[in-house]
């Protein structure tokens, strides 16, 4: 919108990814929590801007819900989950004076908001800023690739669940990515197979496989796959920090695999 | 409602405001004049135009979450087929996900294409009471995206309702994408005239989804859209080998019976997650044999249908649509 202001507020900022999905429910919220915080982990500074404005997620899988966004000569100051400020997080539920608020807008509204989220929050520095996006290929998603171009945009991670009906989707997501020019740092295999606790049967709830053929198919980098885990749904719905809860997990070293590969393809490039 | 088209000025206060054409941000606006005049804030004429396309529809129902991937695509097939099951209903199912269409796949029907008649698009069907509309039966190949913006997804909306031949239906589904923007706003609006029975809103049973699917409730009471109640799906998981039950997705806050309760609404019931749910979607085969859930649920829809009796049919008629005793109440 202003572009005098559009220098500064991510003038700072080293990487800027996308995580995309062009399915609802697949766990885009869910990773961009676990990669910020495994990124975090190894000592990055970090920020998620969360653009899924009618149905915002990021505040509570980071526990933050009920903060507030101040306001900074340099714009807004996003809220910080602890006082030693290394991960910071934009959303519209810092907004919200009631948590169950419905923002019921159409496009130029979001789009407007979306203009404001990227050229007017203080982030300062930042190592990595994520950017969770809501299901889709439609005005969030055109709004923030346009403002971000503007500085910079290292490209997306892309998450799917391996059944064909979520897989369907994110093929169109990838076509979207590939008419915008926005780059595909990979994809990623969510709910893929879950180990009863019971009796340790691995069953492929929503099927298996899925994601690994899309990114063969599409000619795009494999991320890897998360398997369904109770504790990390656990987590994210109390607000915990996964990573450091159960750093033996298979899902902890998934995870860490899929944000060593990410780390890797960027600051080779 | 605000309505500001996309290439408004900045703080322009939406074609539908009070204060339309009266703002300071409306001078120097081309269509000012047309604004202050109050004409764009008369009904959309299509309105109109669909109430009469629609006339001979009995039911229309909304299928309705603010969360993604929680199943309304799924719970709409299964519904759709529920119903389609008694020989004597026409039902018919449109899905207004225009980025991502799911429904052609879940139905079976990847790659059919919709043919033009003389009365306007010809729906695909998937049996002989079976009628089936989506976007995916326009695009090319399974990697078109649909890259537009709200006003396109508007416009095709309102084909969907205006321009598509349903004939006479004792039931339209309506599945819809995520979310409380553009095409939620445009399926209300364009359905006025029409009347919607009600909406179903599908939930998970983690409190990550129930604070989205508050957020549609709000939108429901927002926009006066009655809601027929709320169905837990992916609820609890079975393991098919020693059939003990996991909570893969965990009602941390109570679940949808909790939130049911506080908020004064329906549980029309719980679908547990179960592997040939999904295997069967992605197979586009109906699997309502699979689920006992789904008659109680589909019943407890229809006994709601049948009390509220919109169109003023008679209560003959209603006990014909509910088909099978023993109805829950």
């Amino acid at each position: 919108m202003d572009l005098d202001d559009d220098k500064g507020s991510l003038a700072q900022v080293n990487h800027v990814i996308l995580v995309l999905s062009g399915k609802g429910g697949v766990g885009k919220s869910t990773m961009t929590t676990e990669i910020a915080l495994a990124l975090r982990h190894t000592g990055k500074k970090v920020g998620i801007l969360d653009v899924d404005l009618c149905g915002p997620s990021i505040p509570r899988m980071l526990s933050v819900d009920m903060q507030e966004v101040h306001q900074c000569d340099a714009g807004w100051v996003p809220v910080y989950t602890d006082p030693s400020k290394s991960l910071a997080i934009m959303s519209i539920g810092f907004l919200l004076e009631n948590p169950d608020d419905a923002v019921v807008w159409r496009g130029p509204k979001k789009n407007a908001l979306i203009g404001q989220f990227v050229s007017d929050v203080a982030w300062g520095e930042l190592d990595y800023l994520l950017v969770d996006t809501p299901p889709g290929t439609s005005d969030e998603h055109l709004s923030i690739v346009e403002n971000l171009r503007k500085h910079k945009l290292d490209g997306a991670i892309i998450v799917t669940t391996p059944q064909a009906v979520s897989t369907g989707d994110v093929r169109r997501e990838i076509t979207f990515c590939k008419k915008t020019g926005v780059r595909i740092l990979g994809i990623v295999e969510n709910m893929s197979g879950f180990v009863c606790p019971y009796c340790s049967e691995c069953s492929n709830v929503f099927s298996k496989g899925g994601g690994e053929e899309l990114a063969k198919l599409t000619g795009s980098p494999f991320l890897g796959c998360v398997p369904l885990d109770p504790q990390l749904s656990t987590s994210i719905e109390e607000g915990k920090d996964f990573i450091k809860a159960f750093p033996e997990s298979a899902t902890f070293s998934a995870i860490n695999l899929i944000t060593q590969a990410v780390l890797a393809n960027l600051e080779s490039a | 409602m605000s309505d500001v088209p996309s290439d408004a000025p900045e703080h322009c206060p939406g074609t539908q405001s009070e204060q339309a054409g009266k703002t300071s941000a409306c001078e120097g606006c081309p269509n000012q004049k047309i604004c202050s005049s109050g004409a764009p804030r008369a009904p959309d004429p299509a309105v109109e135009v669909i109430k009469e396309n629609l006339a001979l529809v009995k039911h229309k129902i909304l299928v309705l979450s603010g969360k993604g991937g929680v199943g309304k695509s799924t719970f709409s097939a299964n519904l759709a087929h529920g119903l389609a099951r008694d020989v004597s209903n026409e039902v018919a199912l449109l899905d207004v996900d225009i980025c991502g269409p799911s429904i052609p796949r879940i139905m079976g029907l990847e790659g059919e294409q919709v043919h033009q008649s003389g009365s306007g698009w010809s729906p695909v069907y998937v049996e002989d009471n079976l009628a089936v509309m989506s976007i995916g039966f326009l695009l090319s190949g399974p990697d078109d995206a649909v890259i537009w913006r709200g006003p396109k997804k508007n416009g095709m909306i309102k084909q969907f309702l205006r321009d598509v031949d349903w004939g006479e239906l004792d039931y339209l589904i309506v599945d819809t994408p995520p979310g409380t923007s553009d095409e939620h706003l445009s399926i209300v609006q364009y359905l006025s005239g029409a009347g919607i029975d009600g909406a179903i809103l599908i939930t998970t049973p983690q409190e990550i989804s129930l604070q989205d699917v508050r957020k549609e409730i709000r939108f429901c009471q927002k926009v006066k859209l009655p809601i027929i109640g709320v169905v837990e799906n992916m609820s609890g998981f079975v393991c098919p080998k020693c059939k003990n039950t996991s909570q893969i997705f965990p009602p941390t806050t109570g679940g949808a019976e909790k939130m049911c309760a506080d908020l004064d609404l329906p549980l029309l019931g719980r679908i547990p997650l179960d592997p040939r749910i999904g295997r069967s979607c992605d197979e586009g085969r109906s699997f309502c044999s699979f689920c006992d859930q789904e008659p109680s649920i589909i019943q407890r829809i229809q006994d709601h249908l049948c009390r509220s009796q919109p169109d003023g049919a008679t209560e003959e008629d209603s006990e014909a649509v509910k088909g099978t005793e023993g109805a829950l109440n």
